[in-house]
């Protein structure tokens, strides 16, 4: 092994590693004198990590860099890194102070490390999300947090649970509170506004833990009907017996005014006892309530206005425009199940589409009941609802916007990882152009589209007859004929008597990738257009399922992915005007786009899918370090998820370097390189024929 | 001696073997035998639309009983052609010789034929429903250049469900649009309980447990189970249960590995039945 390396030879390593943040008041010397102690492999272990850490952040490289001594001290290699991954996480979730923690409390990550009994949530987020999606009612996304808690749209709960020796019981403490935090939705918990009933006493900490508490032991009742496994682990967890006192909050039809009146009652004379699956109240909650109850308010009103609508369209001469809804509730609300009701038009029952039985249920659950004037219809409806409710003005199209963005993670081969929904990405509609272009392309290239579309003919799939088949739908005579001749002559009648009719389908979905980078601006873009037009002309006449998307975008937060043609569009003059709109943007952040088209692909049934990439040139964005290497190792990535979904992509590209990096992005066979820029529209169709022969 | 060549599939029964004698168990969700029985008697087509095992084959067969009809149930699968339907000349040692599909079984002695699963059954199988399925109601032979016209005893009846999702397995709607269709969905939390209960020996308690574990399923389609727990399954889990299976292994057996094989997905399962019993 190598001599360690001298305080000095460190410090002038150091010094140029993380110069950003060193000054005249703090050196790199100490942190070099500390590394000095160690051995070759392990300051060479923290050198390596303080370069890979400077890419993302300079401060926290500086943290590592001090908690490094003592923490490989304390940590194996593999429990080094890990520790180090889990640092960065947070810093990419949560930001510098986060990161810099996990760092500062190496101790801790040991110790947690360690204890193998603990719960934790990233282990068991996968098991409790389909638990969650399993309890009746609303969505409910879950989270960490320091407690357990809830804004009625989101359970946090703590990252691990050590409560008890046994894993089992840990794992089932995280049940408990997904299905309390669950219950305070369900039994109406925050139809009161709990912190501001808190707020009136002189301790309002005192009195939220309490009414936690309270809320806690109802609910504990509440559940205890519906899942009765759950209740009795509680009965076996439980680590204080309950104050008689509170013996009311079990009753059957207790709600939260109870735990309200109680708190009246026991403020002064009870200290809340920490259960295990204590949780606490959210802070936010009724303003996430009050905005989703605007909002779902005028969801309702459209939703009923489409109702009416299609109920009085069969009759529309007689209509009689009165229409009053009203809602049913079912013979036993507020029993264990799930209330059950019935919308009603006129006083006749009417059939509710799934969307609006989950819009009233989830009002239901907020409010209790609904309203009536929830049930007004149409016009009225929406004004109240954009008018009427002016504090969440906007509330619809900022909700519109959140759900338009997916996130995807993304591959750091430095860290051999993943940045968890590093990338945001929406989808765009191209603006459809009428220039002619279209109509020139199709003009210029008449007679190639003709010898195209004969080309592709051929490929399409016909019925072909097999013969002498052992079954089939008809007699194949030619076999039967000398079948008989063989059986005069004494031996066995053959098999294979039957003719088959056999439909070799082309059971193929093939998507499109088209570089919309800035880069491809003047004949590059003109060629990739004029391919798009050949292409469609040909895909047509084959009848495989396609679709075009276009992709670009400046940095992580702005990926966009363009809409030019989906699956289940045709191929109409729109299309071909979006086609005739495509116009170079900005970068080209590939992984991102390659796993939301994978996406999109994978939603296709069908028995091959392609993935096919129109490209100039490398993966490349804006200002981080996507350029080179690590743009490439995450394209390359995207594209073995892709291959994992079943997915064949290909690449066609006109970069003459292409050898350089393609072959490790999409094989040695799975991509060409098309060297002459005029040939492209011809030569795309023409590959895709070869490709799907 | 020449052995006969067996097509694929059909196996010649004789009809009468599957007249129904003795009344198979069936709650009525809603309206669906008064509605069944009136499309019978106006010689209407009927389509059952549902997911699995949610009661479709199982209403099927009562109405067979209830109209005293035999009944011919064809499986549909994606190698089913027409002439699997309408039937197919056979060889024997020295001729040629016609055998009936069970479509044209079932019209020609007028029993009630159930194509289960139609949509997996190959396009041209439309040629010979169509006819079929309208106020024509003949079934064109075309091997045998024949027209065989239904009598007013013999019913069409197809179930479909739509719960796949897949662009595929559609029902192209000039097909749809003949026939009277009844929806079936799960039944409501107490008269599933009551069919669990007299399909199994299971107790009330296990019935009601069992059903609420159904609907924590149910609320997963989507979100990894491409459907939910059907009724079928409780009673399988029931049955289980009723023999003396401890509830967790039973739900695990019978609802759990059935649903899934995601192990994660098996988990959460478990974990819903671990928690209502």
């Amino acid at each position: 092994m190598n001599a360690p390396l001298s305080a000095a030879e460190l410090g002038k390593r150091l010094d140029y590693l993380l110069g950003p943040v060193l000054s005249s008041r703090r050196t790199a010397a100490p942190l070099a004198q500390a590394l000095s102690t160690l051995d070759r492999r392990q300051q060479d272990f923290v050198l390596h990590w303080v370069e890979v850490i400077d890419r993302s952040n300079y401060e926290l490289a500086y943290q590592f860099a001090a908690a490094a001594p003592a923490a490989l001290g304390r940590l194996d290699p593999a429990s080094a890194e890990a520790w180090i991954i889990h640092a960065m996480d947070a810093y990419d979730r949560d930001g510098l102070f986060r990161g810099s923690e996990v760092f500062r409390q190496s101790a801790l990550f040991r110790q947690q490390a360690e204890d193998s009994h603990a719960a934790t949530f990233a282990e068991y987020a996968p098991v409790l999300e389909l638990f969650v999606c399993g309890l009746a009612g609303r969505r409910l996304k879950l989270e960490t947090a320091d407690e357990a808690k809830t804004d009625t749209e989101t359970l946090f709960l703590p990252p691990r649970i050590a409560l008890f020796p046994d894993k089992a019981d840990n794992c089932a403490v995280y049940r408990i509170l997904v299905v309390l935090l669950w219950a305070q939705g369900r039994y109406g918990s925050w139809q009161v506004d709990l912190n501001a009933a808190c707020a009136a006493w002189p301790d309002p900490v005192r009195a939220a833990a309490l009414l936690a508490h309270f809320e806690g032991l109802r609910l504990e009742a509440r559940i205890a009907g519906l899942f009765p496994g759950i209740a009795r682990t509680m009965a076996r967890l439980r680590n204080s017996p309950e104050d008689p006192r509170c013996a009311g909050l079990a009753a059957a039809g207790a709600t939260v005014g109870d735990s309200l009146a109680l708190l009246e009652r026991l403020y002064e004379f009870l200290d809340p006892p920490e259960l295990p699956w204590q949780f606490s109240l959210h802070a936010g909650a009724n303003d996430v309530r009050a905005a989703r109850l605007a909002r779902e308010r005028s969801e309702l009103a459209t939703a009923l206005a489409a109702l009416m609508q299609q109920q009085q369209a069969p009759e529309s001469a007689v209509a009689a425009p009165e229409g009053r809804f009203s809602i049913e509730t079912g013979e036993s609300p507020g029993t264990d199940d799930n209330p059950e009701f019935e919308l009603r038009l006129d006083g006749k029952a009417v059939t509710q589409p799934e969307r609006l039985t989950r819009l009233i249920d989830s009002i239901l659950q907020d409010l209790g009941e609904i309203p009536d004037e929830y049930l007004q219809v149409a016009g009225e409806g929406r004004e109240t609802a954009g008018g009427a409710e002016s504090g969440t003005d906007g509330t619809p199209d900022s909700a519109g916007h959140e759900l338009g963005a997916h996130h995807y993670d993304e591959w750091d081969y430095k860290r051999r990882h993943y940045r968890k929904n590093w990338c945001v990405l929406r989808e765009i509609d191209v603006e459809p152009v009428d220039d002619g272009f279209v109509d020139a392309t199709l003009a210029r290239y008449r007679p190639q589209i003709a010898q195209l579309k004969r080309t592709f003919e051929m490929l399409r799939g016909e019925d072909r007859l097999l013969k002498r088949q052992p079954a089939g739908d008809d007699v194949d005579f030619d076999a039967l004929v000398d079948g008989y001749a063989d059986l005069k002559s004494g031996m066995e009648l053959p098999e294979r008597l039957m003719t088959r009719r056999h439909k070799a389908e082309r059971n193929l979905a093939v998507l499109f990738m088209v570089d919309m980078s800035g880069s491809t601006k003047g004949w590059v873009n003109d060629a990739e257009r004029e391919s798009l037009v050949m292409l469609c002309e040909a895909l047509e006449v084959l009848g495989d399922r396609y679709a075009i998307y276009g992709f670009s975008g400046v940095t992580r937060k702005r990926c966009e992915i363009y809409r030019i043609k989906r699956f289940d569009e045709a191929c109409d003059d729109t299309v071909r005007r979006r086609i005739a709109g495509i116009t170079p943007r900005d970068y080209t952040r590939m992984g991102a786009a390659i796993r939301h088209l994978t996406t999109l692909l994978n939603a296709v049934d069908a028995r091959s899918k392609l993935l096919v990439t129109l490209s100039d040139g490398k993966p490349d964005d804006y200002s981080d370090h996507y350029r080179g290497k690590y743009g490439i190792e995450d394209t390359r990535q995207a594209l073995i998820e892709a291959h994992h979904a079943g997915i064949k992509p290909f690449c066609i590209t006109i970069d003459h370097q292409a050898r350089d990096y393609l072959p490790h992005l999409y094989g040695p066979v799975n991509w060409t390189l098309v060297d002459n820029v005029t040939n492209l529209p011809f030569r795309v169709s023409d590959i895709y024929r070869k490709l799907t022969r | 001696m020449v052995t006969r060549l067996s097509p694929p599939g059909a196996k010649p029964l004789p009809t009468e073997a599957r007249l129904i004698r003795e009344e198979p168990y069936y709650e009525a969700v809603g309206n669906e035998i008064a509605l069944f029985e009136a499309a019978y008697a106006s010689t209407l087509p009927v389509l059952l639309k549902g997911p699995t095992g949610c009661g479709k084959t199982r209403f099927i067969e009562h109405m067979a009983w209830r109209l005293q009809r035999p009944l011919i149930t064809v499986s549909c699968h994606d190698d089913l052609t027409a002439a699997d339907l309408v039937g197919r000349y056979l060889i024997t040692a020295n001729e040629t010789r016609w055998v009936d599909g069970p479509l044209a079984r079932a019209v020609r002695s007028g029993a009630i034929c159930y194509l289960d699963e139609v949509v997996e059954a190959r396009r041209d199988t439309t040629v010979v429903i169509h006819p079929l399925a309208d106020d024509r109601r003949i079934l064109p032979m075309e091997k045998r250049g024949e027209l065989l016209q239904a009598p007013p005893e013999f019913q069409l009846v197809m179930s479909y469900n739509p719960g796949y999702q897949s662009v595929l397995k559609e029902l192209k709607p000039s097909t749809r649009q003949r026939f009277v269709a009844i929806e079936f969905r799960y039944p409501d939390a107490s008269l599933e309980e009551k069919i669990i209960r007299s399909e199994s020996a299971a107790d009330a308690a296990t019935a009601a447990a069992l059903v609420r574990l159904a609907q924590m399923t149910r609320n997963l389609k989507g979100n990894g189970l491409d459907e939910g727990a059907s009724t079928r399954l409780l009673v399988h889990a029931a049955k289980l249960i009723a023999r003396g299976i401890p509830a967790a292994a039973a739900c695990h057996g019978a609802i759990a590995e059935a649903l899934s094989d995601d192990p994660e997905m098996l988990r959460a399962i478990d974990e819903f039945a671990a928690s209502v019993f």
